[in-house]
């Protein structure tokens, strides 16, 4: 019975989703303030049914009522209870699920900290997150639909892919879709301002904060995912330029350049077009990406359920959202550029640099994605282009933002640029990193990706400290980093530490695949690796092997990994690696198969890896991260409106309007 | 006019990918061709279900075409392949081998007790070694094996009435042509 009350929830939701998306939207346009006032209740009497269904399908999950398809299908009686938990967002229905309930919760917290804005923005905002909404619930209750029964019940179920019974892809999800679903707000600001045709552009500082935020969780979410898969796929890669993850990097990458091009808009009034339709186009690549991900349409290693019908329905929601919101677009964005002008060294030329290689990277990505797709329209067979193509041309178009980098903070908005402090910089920072590089050479032998990534890092991490120290010198203590100028500087100094990270990781890895009988040693990047041999053991829901690895430097004892092989109930058969983290190297070692398969004591084949600085790539990302959500949380954002409008209205007189 | 560029870009986009699904619901993602067609099967020496002391082989099993299905209790897809298995499977004209994958003894029999036993002769992969042999995805799949023991046909997924009709008889069909 229960399972169908979660249905019927569903069904309350979509109907007040209905209620949220068009009755607000008419009242905004008609001036009645009885339907504006519908979209708070509406919103949060949304929330609460989803939440409800959600919570249906997780006591599902955690008592085993396996008359649930999905919940049969995803789980079985040895599964522990944290990844049947997990499992309630595994695989199709439940990230749906997870997807709507997450658009919930932005929707809520938005009705409930936008008191201070004016109320006929807020319901257009409000309105158009229903319209989202309404599409996502009736994806769920008509293709996707959780609650499915299965009848007869079965005695057990499947079992959740033990690829992700990780505690990675238990974060993963839920983060990533708090970064992907989070640039709706900004969409739905941007379209409630092009159809109010907004004479202020104070929009964009409300819409700021937000977007920081989302991006911040995105940063978050790939992080994890990078991780899980360097930990869980048990060869050690970090990232793949996999569709999926490509489908993730695209809005990650608009989204940088939003956050940017919204700081120009707010401060000079400018790019406000360009604003716009980058937050189109960053809710749209999210939503490009659950196509993507859900259709079928490409194949990868993330492949899930793949159902034309479903394919068919995201396609139609995609071109009405985002097909509509590109004609509003068109129909309705300022014709004029308005702000002030732009001089040709500032702040917003650099921005507008940066912002350009971001977007070219994103459609560059895109392309990359979508080749085997053109190549089956175009008939020229399979093709598919791989890490070459974006490696090579990621690093051609990331070059001029790593160049900019460190002069962003000198760089004063307008023409008031002083050149002499640029020069100081470019000195500074350049013979840093040119000192660092050359030491380099020295200890990698001259390799030269491993000389580009500490040149690189330093580049932008020394660039970035000069302007923390200046700062410092020069403040008075307290106002020396305004939350939004830390997060920018948090943010640009994870960009360092991440550079760092890729290319030394790229030039300096060592990874080997050997053939070990216990007791022997083998010699890796300065570590001793000596195999103990392989015993059998147990988990809650697997068996298998594992191997002990004692790892010792210059006759000191580093590390004792146990890298396993497990077999689970259902018969898969999953690697676990062995890693031993640290600041400047992983060890890393996976189990492969043992060279005899009736003598499991014997020798094995096993993967040994030693990863410098691999760690760096992470810690540059969630600096990212941490730099989204500190710059969201200055104080700026959260000043009443009289204040806020004020540097904007000087602009606006420029403005003609359609 | 210059407004419109995104949206006629992104229509472009929309039509490359109706055509994906288009072409997905043309071309069975899943039909990877199997190098195995028309090849010889691979060599195995596999128990019976019901008796491990004996053994059956691609020998033993030479001079008569048969169709092997790989089953298993775990397998759910396989669970609904198997009423079809059990009213087909008397009328397809060639014997019904259940090839079960990596499976416990005891967990097949119960569940071939529960639901029917539809086939001839089951032989047990309990490591799975010769699934990998015969290139196996997953549970359950079907392979028609001629007279001579070449692999004619494979189906990857669960039987269905309408695949039985459009692809195995014919399959079928076309081996009895030959050996008249």
């Amino acid at each position: 019975m229960t399972p169908e009350l979660g249905q019927l929830a569903l069904i309350l939701a979509l109907l007040l989703a209905l209620a949220q998306g068009m009755l607000p939207l008419i009242g905004a346009w008609r001036g009645n303030r009885a339907l504006m006032a519908v979209a708070r209740p509406a919103a949060a009497g949304q929330a609460v049914f989803v939440a409800l269904a959600f919570g249906v399908l997780s006591w599902a999950f955690l008592h085993f009522d396996f008359s649930v398809r999905y919940v049969a299908d995803n789980s079985n009686l040895a599964l522990p209870w944290y990844y049947r938990l997990a499992a309630v967002w595994g695989a199709h229905e439940g990230s749906l699920l997870l997807w709507i309930f997450i658009l919930n919760l932005w929707t809520v917290a938005l009705a409930a900290l936008s008191r201070n804005l004016p109320e006929v923005f807020v319901s257009r905002v409000l309105g158009v997150l229903g319209l989202i909404a309404v599409g996502f619930l009736a994806f769920i209750i008509f293709t996707s639909n959780p609650f499915e029964r299965l009848l007869p019940m079965p005695p057990d179920g499947g079992d959740l892919n033990p690829v992700l019974q990780d505690p990675g892809m238990t974060f993963h999800p839920p983060v990533l879709y708090m970064g992907y679903v989070g640039f709706s707000v900004a969409f739905a600001f941007s379209i409630a301002a092009l159809l109010g045709g907004e004479l202020e552009q104070a929009w964009v500082r409300w819409a700021r904060p937000w977007t920081n935020v989302a991006w911040g969780f995105l940063s978050a979410g790939i992080v994890a995912g990078s991780w899980w898969a360097y930990a869980e796929l048990g060869w050690g890669g970090w990232w793949f330029w996999d569709p999926v993850e490509n489908a993730s990097f695209m809005p990650w990458l608009v989204g940088a350049a939003l956050i940017h091009a919204q700081a120009v808009t707010e401060k000079r009034g400018s790019l406000r077009a360009w604003t716009i339709l980058l937050s189109i186009f960053a809710f749209s690549l999210s939503l490009l990406g659950t196509f993507l991900v859900r259709s079928g349409v490409l194949t990868s290693v993330h492949a899930f359920a793949s159902d034309p019908r479903r394919g068919l329905f995201i396609l139609c929601f995609l071109a009405v959202v985002v097909g509509g919101s590109l004609l509003l677009y068109a129909l309705r964005a300022p014709k004029v550029a308005g702000g002030k002008p732009f001089a040709v060294v500032s702040r917003e030329t650099a921005i507008l640099i940066g912002n350009l290689m971001l977007t070219v990277a994103a459609a560059m990505v895109l392309l990359g994605t979508l080749f085997p797709l053109v190549g089956d329209a175009l008939n020229l067979g399979k093709i598919s282009v791989g890490p070459p193509y974006f490696g090579f041309l990621f690093t051609l178009l990331m070059l001029p933002i790593v160049l900019l980098l460190p002069f962003g903070p000198y760089l004063r908005w307008g023409n008031k640029g002083e050149t002499s402090l640029l020069k100081n910089v470019l000195y500074r920072a350049g013979f840093a990193a040119v000192a660092c590089a050359i030491v380099a050479a020295f200890v990698t032998g001259g390799q030269l990706k491993a000389i580009a990534g500490t040149a690189a890092a330093v580049w932008c991490g020394v660039g970035t400290l000069l302007y923390v120290l200046k700062r410092w010198r020069e403040m008075p203590a307290g106002r020396r980093y305004p939350a939004e100028m830390a997060g920018m500087l948090l943010a640009h100094i994870g960009v360092g530490v991440f550079l760092a990270g890729v290319l030394l990781t790229e030039a300096l890895s060592v990874e080997r695949d050997v053939r070990m009988a216990p007791g022997q040693t083998q010699s890796i990047g300065g570590y001793e690796f000596r195999f103990d041999g392989v015993h059998v053991t147990e988990g809650p829901n697997w068996h298998g092997d594992q191997g002990t690895v004692t790892v010792s430097r210059n006759g000191r004892e580093v590390a004792v990994m146990h890298p396993q092989k497990r077999t689970y109930t259902r018969g898969q058969v999953q690697t676990e690696s062995a890693i031993d983290p640290g600041v400047t190297r992983d060890l890393y070692v996976a189990l492969g198969e043992p060279m005899d398969k009736k003598d499991p004591e014997g020798a094995w084949a096993l993967r040994l890896y030693h990863k410098p600085f691999v760690r760096w790539i992470w810690a540059g990302g969630l600096l990212m991260m941490l730099g989204g959500f500190f710059s969201a949380a200055d104080r700026r954002f959260r000043t009443q409106r009289a204040a806020a409008t004020e540097p904007a209205v000087a602009t606006t007189a420029q403005e003609s309007r359609a | 006019m210059s407004r419109l560029v995104p949206f006629f870009g992104f229509m472009l986009l929309v039509v490359l990918f109706g055509f994906g699904i288009w072409w997905n619901t043309q071309h069975d993602q899943r039909e990877v061709p199997s190098p195995l067609i028309n090849k010889p099967a691979p060599a195995y020496v596999l128990p019976k279900l019901d008796d491990p002391a004996q053994t059956v082989s691609r020998e033993s099993m030479l001079g008569k075409p048969y169709l092997i299905n790989v089953f298993a209790s775990w397998c759910i897809a396989c669970g609904e392949e198997h009423p079809v298995l059990m009213i087909e499977g008397q009328n397809i004209g060639v014997p019904l081998v259940g090839y079960n994958y990596k499976d416990e003894p005891d967990d097949a029999k119960a569940w071939l007790a529960r639901h029917g036993n539809p086939y001839g002769l089951i032989i047990a992969d309990r490591d799975g070694r010769t699934a990998i042999d015969f290139g196996v995805y997953g549970a359950p799949e079907s392979f028609l094996v001629d007279a001579k023991g070449v692999i004619r046909y494979k189906r990857i997924g669960p039987l269905t009435p309408a695949v039985i009709e459009k692809e195995l008889k014919p399959a079928i069909a076309a081996l009895a042509k030959e050996t008249p």
